[in-house]
């Protein structure tokens, strides 16, 4: 039920983002991840609230099921003072370290390493996190990939590599991008166990993620999990790309990770049909705060820009 | 004050460091065993074990970003990068991620880590391990750029840089590797940021950074001879640049030279000189002068490897006829 009113909380926060963002409210370039909330909320639900994680330039859904608040988030994207980076960084640079969210990421695959880092860092403060790393389909066609995968292999580090296949890179089906059939294949390469899960099945995702975060928590290494999934909105909003058949795109449609949770619930006896009509009733208010938030929030003073290229900080003399 | 070569100043930085802070760890290819191709890590494996002295597989891309991850969480990494001229291969998670980190987070987060590269020509290493490529890190806000000359600077300085919490390149010459010089007992500090009179003089300003200090100095000691007083300034930090002491040199004179070992275009030397002329202008006696590598990459062989070195050669020169000039302009003034 938690999961499936995040699924929602994900879902009427991009579709509101695409609203506001066709109004002329909400600049530059936005990445929505509508059709790929059980990603996003099964990796974030199988993980622990001190574990990292590092995103993409899809990144919403990430920082929200993580735990990010979707006024920040919100107030961010209107490029406002209140916003979780104080305007300066936006959709695709999006940062907060209380949630464990290590950035969303302009550059495709560069999250790999950083994630990597993180968990390297972990061993050397003799922390127990587990990082997980979020990544595209795109992106596993990216020297960062596999420089990355085989560090974290030699080393052991607790790392969970999730390939969030949703079958596009920008305009490219993934099909005519590499010879391998699945992103999973290529952990064989590293000495890396590997899994597929179907991307728009929250509970799979769950226990894929859940079983291969104890691996790594464990000291027993990284392992890629692949989830199969489809990106339904456009790869930006605006983006006029008709690269898709229509008929995959329908097919997709009825593949909808929230109507399939909520159909698997509703048998169960687990969601009565008040909760059904409810949860996605909670999160449109929930966004609909966000934005009220954002929309009246004030601007960044201009002389705010110089600020913050630098650190203040030292490290602490001992 | 002990008499040490810059190799061994920049192992006793690190070793200072990582005893004094658990955070701290070296990261790079060949750091351990090996020692680093120059030495510099030399014996950190024995003392501080494979957890925090990390020899990497030749992955670029994964052993910058591993650094910067880990600073995001809080550890300190000295990456060691054996070659400047490598950089193109982890440029993204140089320039993208370590830099910017600080400001798309609106100061919420933070990548304390240094990047030591060896830069330089002059050892017939050719095209791909030879270069001089400072002005490139300058021109990205958010990273900050040293070029130590001498050994108790490479010490001072690269204590500093690893208690800076932000990006730091760390461009050591390899031709100065194997220079002695005195280097201060301890752990003392040498703050990023802040130039150093490398001589004193009345004439001509001569600034340089790393191994063009020592040129500077040379020609200075020449032109001494020939009642020419060189006042020589060793920037130390490119980024951020201590533009005060600059003025204040050029004011001193009237007359500058800059001269790098990188080549001439887009160089460091167009930056500072661009500074003076908008700043003091009215306190030069003569036109302000670049003396610079030809645009070439550095070629392998002697003589003409010697000719991408002509900065060398040309500097004293090049002040003389400064003084030349100066004296005519001021003759024609009156």
């Amino acid at each position: 039920m938690e999961m499936l009113a995040k699924m929602h909380l994900l879902r009427a926060f991009d579709q509101k983002v695409g609203e506001r963002c066709k109004r002329g409210e909400i600049p530059g370039l936005i990445h929505l991840g509508i059709g790929e909330e059980a990603v996003a909320v099964g990796v974030c639900r199988a993980i622990r609230p001190e574990d990292k994680i590092t995103s993409t330039h899809r990144a919403h859904g990430h920082f929200l099921a993580k735990g990010g608040s979707p006024k920040a988030l919100m107030a961010e994207l209107y490029g406002k003072q209140a916003g979780c980076c104080r305007g300066k960084g936006g959709a695709m640079h999006l940062v907060d370290l209380k949630i464990g969210f290590l950035g969303a990421n302009g550059v495709v695959g560069a999250g790999l390493p950083l994630a990597v880092g993180a968990a390297l860092g972990a061993r050397i403060k003799g922390e127990n996190w587990v990082v997980a790393c979020f990544f595209g389909d795109g992106a596993n066609n990216e020297g960062s990939f596999h420089e990355s995968l085989n560090l974290a292999a030699i080393w052991n580090l607790p790392v969970v590599f999730l390939c969030e296949n949703n079958q596009y890179g920008i305009s490219q089906s993934i099909s005519t991008q590499q010879k391998v059939a699945n992103v999973a294949d290529r952990a064989a390469a590293y000495g890396m166990p590997s899994q597929i899960t179907d991307g728009n099945d929250v509970l799979a995702v769950f226990e894929t993620v859940a079983k291969a975060a104890d691996r790594a928590r464990q000291g027993k290494g990284p392992t890629l999990v692949e989830c199969k999934t489809y990106r339904v909105s456009e790869h930006y909003e605006g983006d006029q790309g008709a690269y898709r058949d229509p008929d995959e795109v329908a097919a997709w449609l009825q593949n909808d990770p929230i109507q399939r949770l909520e159909a698997l619930l509703l048998e169960r006896a687990v969601l009565s049909p008040v909760e059904l009509e409810r949860l996605p009733r909670d999160a449109e208010a929930m966004v609909n705060d966000a934005v009220a938030f954002a929309a009246s929030a004030p601007y960044p003073a201009p002389d705010k820009a110089e600020r913050h290229v630098f650190a203040a900080g030292k490290r602490a003399a001992s | 004050m002990t008499v040490m070569t810059y190799a061994e100043a920049l192992n006793e930085a690190q070793r200072i460091a990582m005893n004094d802070d658990p955070n701290v760890f070296a990261i790079g290819q060949d750091i351990g065993s090996y020692g680093g191709y120059y030495g510099v890590t030399a014996g950190l494996l024995d003392t501080f074990g494979k957890a925090r002295v990390m020899d990497t597989p030749i992955s670029e891309i994964a052993i910058t970003g591993a650094s910067v991850g880990a600073a995001l969480v809080g550890a300190r990494p000295i990456l060691e990068v054996g070659f400047v001229d490598f950089v193109g291969t982890c440029w993204d998670q140089i320039f993208n991620q370590a830099a910017k980190f600080s400001y798309m987070s609106g100061g919420r987060a933070r990548v304390p880590m240094v990047i030591r590269m060896a830069c330089g020509a002059g050892l017939a290493y050719g095209v791909h391990h030879s270069q001089s490529l400072e002005a490139w890190f300058t021109h990205i806000p958010g990273l900050k750029v040293v070029m130590p000359s001498t050994a108790d600077d490479a010490k001072g300085l690269l204590l500093s840089a690893i208690d800076d919490d932000n990006p730091v390149i760390f461009l050591e010459h390899k031709f100065l590797y194997a220079e002695k010089g005195d280097v201060a007992d301890g752990a003392q500090r040498i703050p990023i940021g802040r130039a150093a009179v490398a001589r004193q003089g009345r004439d001509v300003t001569i600034i340089a950074w790393s191994r063009a200090v020592h040129w500077a100095l040379a020609a200075a000691e020449e032109l001494a001879g020939e009642r020419i007083d060189c006042h020589v300034l060793d920037l130390r930090t490119l980024a951020p640049l201590d533009e005060a002491a600059v003025l204040r040199a050029v004011e001193k004179t009237g007359r500058v030279v800059v001269c790098h070992e990188a080549c001439l275009t887009g160089g460091f030397g167009a930056e500072v000189i661009a500074r003076v002329t908008e700043k003091v202008f009215d306190s030069l006696e003569a036109p302000p002068v670049r003396i610079a590598a030809p645009d070439i990459p550095v070629p392998s062989s002697r003589p003409l490897e010697n000719e991408y070195l002509r900065p060398e050669r040309r500097l004293a020169d090049a002040v003389r006829n400064l003084v030349a000039v100066s004296h005519r302009t001021a003759r024609q003034r009156k």
